[in-house]
């Protein structure tokens, strides 16, 4: 089953199932790493409909291992949308009233250009041939996305986690084409823990022998082990030591004693190997760690002299930051900074500190208070950009 | 921020100082009301600064723009003259340090708006005068140990304290226990003593 669903992620690499737009050689991304990437392709999925003005155009952006699917059932993993719980006919983001967009980033693994995808120079996947991708290359392709479409502003541009750094970037970047920003649980930097906690998930994943420098393809092997390990130490990082509390404290899995051993004694040691070996179905290594690394790169503020007010000059963009209590991946301090930035360029902002247990994934989540938010930010926003009910 | 229990009669009385489509800073802006109101009568470009999230939460489902801050701590944060007007309503005399908070205020805004509970009125006087206790009147409804007003001031007080942050009081309205406007020909002696409440268009 999970060489079924690898020979699938690997399909979906270069011919996914969604839309996809192809840049031929006189169209190059422009990448950091101060290279151009060329041909390049981006796989999204849109969802509702452009109305004439084009000023309905929401633009979703995806965190480390999420994709364009949304709002529609996952093709490798046939699980509906991962923010389906929003996003949706008759949902807080209607796609009946606004034109939803959502892309693979550049450096993924399900269609849009990665280190999974061909490289047309040898006919086998990139996969360290790539150069770094940066949180910057991935906005700008997405900027390339929206020229398609003919968007000159978006509506709003909103995700959670690296999903919220692109929404900065966007809105410092391309400050006109974005009216509002909704950056959820996310930082203006990577922190020097969560720099350590991918390079703990990239060693797992180098030092897993089937990786083979990056060329496992060549084997025809991946290195799942690896992988799997990088997930489950990740994951305890989306979650709260609360939560796993409640959810699993000390319980047992499926035994009455402790086994004196080392097998899956404990329900958290089960459900950890569970995300593990789930995401390898659905996940490509080498993407994980340009993934990561993309992260580990981003700081708004040193690309702007070091002044994170400056990242945001005379904005009119109208931000609202949500940060969670529980989160110790991106405390609320980081959203916090952002806002006191945005202040002193006299941006229009408003600020949520959400109190719940849930930890980082809380905005993945059914949350009642962070869909009250979103729905008085969307709902304020459209009637300042004239948008009908 | 907002904290006392009254009706807040202060807030068309600021409303009314305030031009349409003016930039409006509101720190302490507790539920919003007074930014809504301004929104929905003067078109105002409103921010809010409030302590409690709650409230903060609640003004940002409601679809106001605010963040959760302290008046004591994130002022600094607000550049010079970025606002038309600064409104402070019923807030400073909760702050650890008025007159910076003041001062940051007038550094903020083109003009200041400033109300607070008078504690000169003739219900405080007599209070502490006869049954010499620190008053608990319907305006200001906490004892001593649990209020949130830890630097009460008088009209007069503040005129002080205005003059010595070189604020110029460009209008000044004192309200009564039923909420009316004193007249204007009445003396400073006689707000001091009748308004319960007062507010203050300044400027430097």
């Amino acid at each position: 089953m999970a060489a079924l669903r690898a020979g699938k992620t690997n399909e979906e690499a270069d011919k996914p199932s969604s839309p996809v737009l192809r840049f031929g050689s006189d169209k190059p991304l422009k990448l950091d790493a101060g290279t151009l990437l060329s041909p390049f392709q981006i796989a999204y999925q849109t969802y509702g409909t452009l109305n004439d003005a084009r000023s309905n155009a929401i633009l979703v952006c995806h965190a480390l291992t999420g994709d364009q699917h949304v709002a529609s059932t996952n093709p490798v993993t046939g699980k509906p949308g991962w923010w389906e719980v929003l996003i949706g006919p008759g949902k807080i983001i209607d796609t009946s009233r606004f034109f939803v967009i959502c892309s693979n980033v550049i450096g993924g693994c399900l269609g849009s250009t990665g280190p999974a995808s061909t490289n047309p120079a040898t006919g086998k996947p990139y996969g360290l041939d790539l150069p770094i991708i940066t949180i910057r290359d991935m906005v700008r392709a997405q900027q390339m996305l929206i020229d398609h479409f003919g968007i000159e502003k978006l509506f709003c541009v909103l995700g959670g986690s690296m999903g919220g750094m692109q929404v900065l970037e966007w809105a410092s970047s391309y400050p006109e084409r974005v009216f509002s920003a909704l950056p959820i649980a996310t930082g203006a930097r990577h922190s020097s823990q969560n720099i350590a906690f991918h390079e703990v998930g990239r060693q797992a994943v180098m030092a897993d022998p089937d990786w083979h420098g990056g060329k496992y393809f060549d084997y025809g092997k991946r290195p799942e082990k690896g992988l799997a390990v990088a997930r489950m130490a990740a994951h305890i990082t989306y979650l709260s030591e609360a939560a796993l509390h409640r959810k699993f404290g000390r319980n047992l899995q499926d035994r009455e004693a402790l086994t004196f051993g080392f097998d899956a004694d404990f329900q958290i040691e089960s459900y950890l190997r569970h995300q593990g070996m789930t995401f390898v179905d659905r996940f490509d290594a080498n993407s994980y760690l340009y993934m990561t690394r993309s992260m580990d790169y981003f700081d708004l503020a040193a690309d702007h002299g070091g002044r994170l007010a400056d990242a945001f000059a005379s904005t009119k963009t109208r931000f609202c930051l949500v940060s969670f209590t529980s989160d110790w991946l991106f405390p609320t301090e980081e959203s916090r900074s952002i806002v006191h930035a945005l202040n002193a360029a006299g941006a229009s902002v408003s600020f949520v500190e959400i109190e719940t247990d849930r930890g980082h994934d809380a905005f993945l989540l059914d949350e009642p208070e962070l869909f009250a938010a979103i729905n008085g930010f969307i709902g304020s926003a459209a009637r300042a950009r004239g948008l009908s009910a | 921020m907002s904290v006392n229990g009254s009706q807040r009669v202060d807030l068309e009385v600021v409303a009314n100082l305030i031009p349409p489509q003016s930039r409006v800073l509101d720190v302490g802006s507790g539920d919003g009301s007074l930014l809504e109101l301004l929104q929905d009568t003067k078109q105002v470009d409103g921010r809010g600064l409030e302590l409690s999230q709650r409230g903060v939460n609640e003004c940002v489902a409601r679809g106001l723009s605010v963040i959760q801050g302290d008046a004591d701590k994130d002022l600094e944060f607000y550049p010079d003259k970025g606002f038309d007007f600064v409104v402070l309503s019923q807030t400073l005399q909760a702050t650890r340090n008025p007159k910076l908070v003041l001062d940051e205020l007038l550094r903020i805004g083109n003009r200041a708006i400033v109300s607070f509970p008078n504690f000169g009125h003739w219900r405080v006087r007599l209070s502490l005068f006869v049954k010499g206790r620190m008053p608990v009147t319907k305006d200001l409804p906490y004892s001593w140990y649990d209020t949130p007003n830890i630097h009460f001031c008088t009209i007069r007080d503040f005129v002080n304290l205005c003059e010595e942050l070189g604020a110029t009081v460009e209008k000044a309205t004192a309200l009564d226990a039923s909420g009316q406007k004193i007249g204007l020909s009445m003396p400073w002696w006689f707000w001091n003593f009748f308004g319960q409440q007062a507010v203050f268009l300044l400027k430097r």
